[in-house]
């Protein structure tokens, strides 16, 4: 086994841990935006399509890497903005309650 | 020299990337958090451009401008009800480029003849997890979509055939390892994984997939992971841990809400031994209907109010009509929770999505764990759309199939309103005790409709 894949599972294990650690912080009414966060992380596998899209290598490399470079960019794209508009929707209890117009309009906004 | 500066940026993306899922722990901070995530993604992009592999740009532009195009829809048209299949869909596709990322680095080596072991092995596990998942999430996407039935499909000998298929998988994988250059070998691993994920998530009934999405969330994280073996990539290496890691804590999570252990949700196909399971009633006793003047009455007098939202609500897309209710309920001076149940939607949180979407403040959003106390100081709690989540069975009665199950215990406050079109059981058709108990009084009706004569009439209270 080449040393470079030893050093690998090192990097495996560590972000396995600080994985563990991280996603149990994450409270169960951020979870939803937690699954659409990692799909658009895990849109960085557009770095390993990208790579094989612009290697030259052959036709069939080319075209299954140009798929897989729209695929994750797909990802990426949908994934962050999706994740943005689900965050943008969580929001605190207004101070003022009490203001009429306000709560009026916007729920006469919402029932439309 | 290139190459460092690539990698240190790739170095840069994970900080920000990490970074972001600790902001995600407090709704506050998470906006920002994903900001500074997207940005990092930017970097590792541009840095990837230089790349000394990268000979030409042309299909890179194609392939990009192709998925902007297409993920733009996917980012901003998709509502919230269909999350969870908008999620699956993108495990497929994120999926997809594992494993063609695989397929392409494979032959690349076959035909140079540069192919280690080591590397090999990781390209094979990248297209099994890879092939497994873009099937196994296209099932499931249909399945959610209501494209395929939401029922499992099972026939006999399924669970030994699934299994010799998996050891199909492992024979190849071995023998690879070993003859590193067989291309027929390798083409017949990805065959054999694209119909693993096919019959994998066949038996799985439309009410278990989000355990199946978020599993598949993980599959595709691991994919990810043996990619970044394959090619030297610590990015991916890390991103696929992360991603891997999230998926299974939430499958677990769900299950565990289920009251179902991992492996029965994966190989029971439970929706279709419903019919013989014991639906007797321990009780017994008629349930006590309610009109709407009575029941808003109560309410507009009440101090402490919980709403009890099941996806029964999110079906009738009455959130905004319950987030009206509540909030006229505190003009009058009450005070109004929101309790959710983990799978009261149909994937890890989807009810507080939905109800942040109808304009509810998240700290009015409150888990189980942390409300269950409070029901017994609650003077009306309503529950909308729920049923198996708030059967107090689960505690009492052993031979009920839902036995153990974590609830919501309603069955504490002083008094109960039931919003429910008919008098039907829930998904697992057991029978609810708390339905027929003497604080209960139920309103039969459209849960919108009635959510909507009850805002009018604490309005007139």
């Amino acid at each position: 086994m080449p040393s470079t894949t030893v050093i690998q599972l090192f990097v495996f294990m560590l972000a396995g841990f600080v994985g563990v650690q991280t996603i149990n912080r994450i409270p169960p009414l951020l979870h939803t935006p937690l699954m659409a966060a990692t799909n658009a992380i895990s849109g960085i596998s557009l770095v390993a399509s990208l790579v094989l899209a612009g290697s030259g290598e052959g036709v069939l490399a080319t075209v299954l890497g140009t798929i897989a470079v729209a695929c994750a960019m797909a990802n990426i794209v949908g994934g962050f903005l999706i994740t943005d508009r689900m965050l943008s929707m969580f929001r605190r209890t207004r101070t003022a309650v009490t203001d009429n117009s306000n709560s009026g309009a916007s729920s006469a906004g919402t029932s439309s | 020299m290139t190459e460092v500066l690539i990698q240190l940026a790739y170095l840069f993306a994970a900080f920000l990337f990490i970074t972001a899922l600790r902001a995600l722990g407090r709704p506050d901070s998470a906006r920002r958090g994903m900001q500074l995530a997207a940005f990092g993604m930017g970097i590792a992009i541009m840095a990837t451009l230089f790349q000394a592999r990268i000979i030409s740009y042309q299909w890179i532009v194609v392939g990009t401008a192709v998925g902007t195009v297409a993920g733009y829809p996917l980012g901003m048209w998709v509502p919230m009800t269909a999350m969870p299949q908008r999620i699956a869909l993108s495990h497929a596709f994120g999926a997809l480029a594992a494993t063609l990322v695989g397929i392409g680095e494979y032959i690349i080596g076959c035909s140079g003849g540069t192919l280690v072991r080591s590397t090999v092995a990781a390209l094979g596990l990248e297209v099994l997890f890879g092939g497994v998942t873009v099937t196994g999430s296209l099932m499931a996407f249909g399945k959610l979509q209501g494209i395929l039935t939401g029922r499992p499909w099972t026939f006999r000998g399924q669970n030994a055939i699934n299994a010799l298929l998996f050891a199909a998988c492992c024979c190849s994988f071995i023998w690879l390892i070993a003859f590193p250059a067989q291309v027929g070998v390798f083409s017949v691993m990805v065959v054999l994984a694209v119909l693993l994920g096919i019959l994998f998530v066949l038996p799985i009934g439309g009410a278990d997939m989000p355990v199946v999405v978020s599993l598949l969330n993980s599959y595709a994280g691991l994919a990810a992971v043996a990619t970044g073996f394959a090619i030297d990539n610590n990015i991916l290496i890390i991103v696929g841990a992360l991603d891997g890691l999230s998926g299974l804590i939430l499958s677990i999570a769900m299950s565990k809400a289920m009251n179902r252990s991992f492996a029965n949700v994966l190989f029971g196909a439970f929706g279709s031994t419903v019919t013989d399971g014991p639906a007797v009633t321990v009780a017994g006793g008629e349930m006590s209907s309610t009109t709407v003047e009575d029941a808003a009455l109560r309410l507009a007098y009440a101090e402490r109010v919980i709403m009890v939202p099941g996806y029964g609500l999110a079906v009738s897309q009455a959130q905004h009509q319950m987030r009206e209710l509540g909030d006229l309920i505190e003009k009058r001076g009450g005070d109004v929770r929101y309790a959710i149940h983990p799978v009261a939607g149909r994937m890890p949180g989807h009810m507080n999505v939905l109800l942040a979407e109808a304009g509810v403040p998240y700290d009015k959003l409150i888990d189980m764990d942390e409300i269950n106390d409070r029901f017994v100081e609650t003077d009306v709690a309503i529950v909308v759309g729920a049923n198996d989540v708030i059967n107090p069975a689960a505690h009492t009665n052993p031979t009920s199939p839902i036995f153990g199950m974590p609830i919501l215990k309603v069955e504490d406050a002083k008094s109960v309103l039931v919003l429910k079109r008919g008098k039907g059981k829930g998904f697992s058709g057991v029978e609810n005790d708390l339905f027929v108990d003497p604080k209960t009084s139920m309103l039969f009706g459209d849960a919108r409709q009635s959510l909507l004569d009850l805002g009018l009439h604490v309005k007139e209270a």
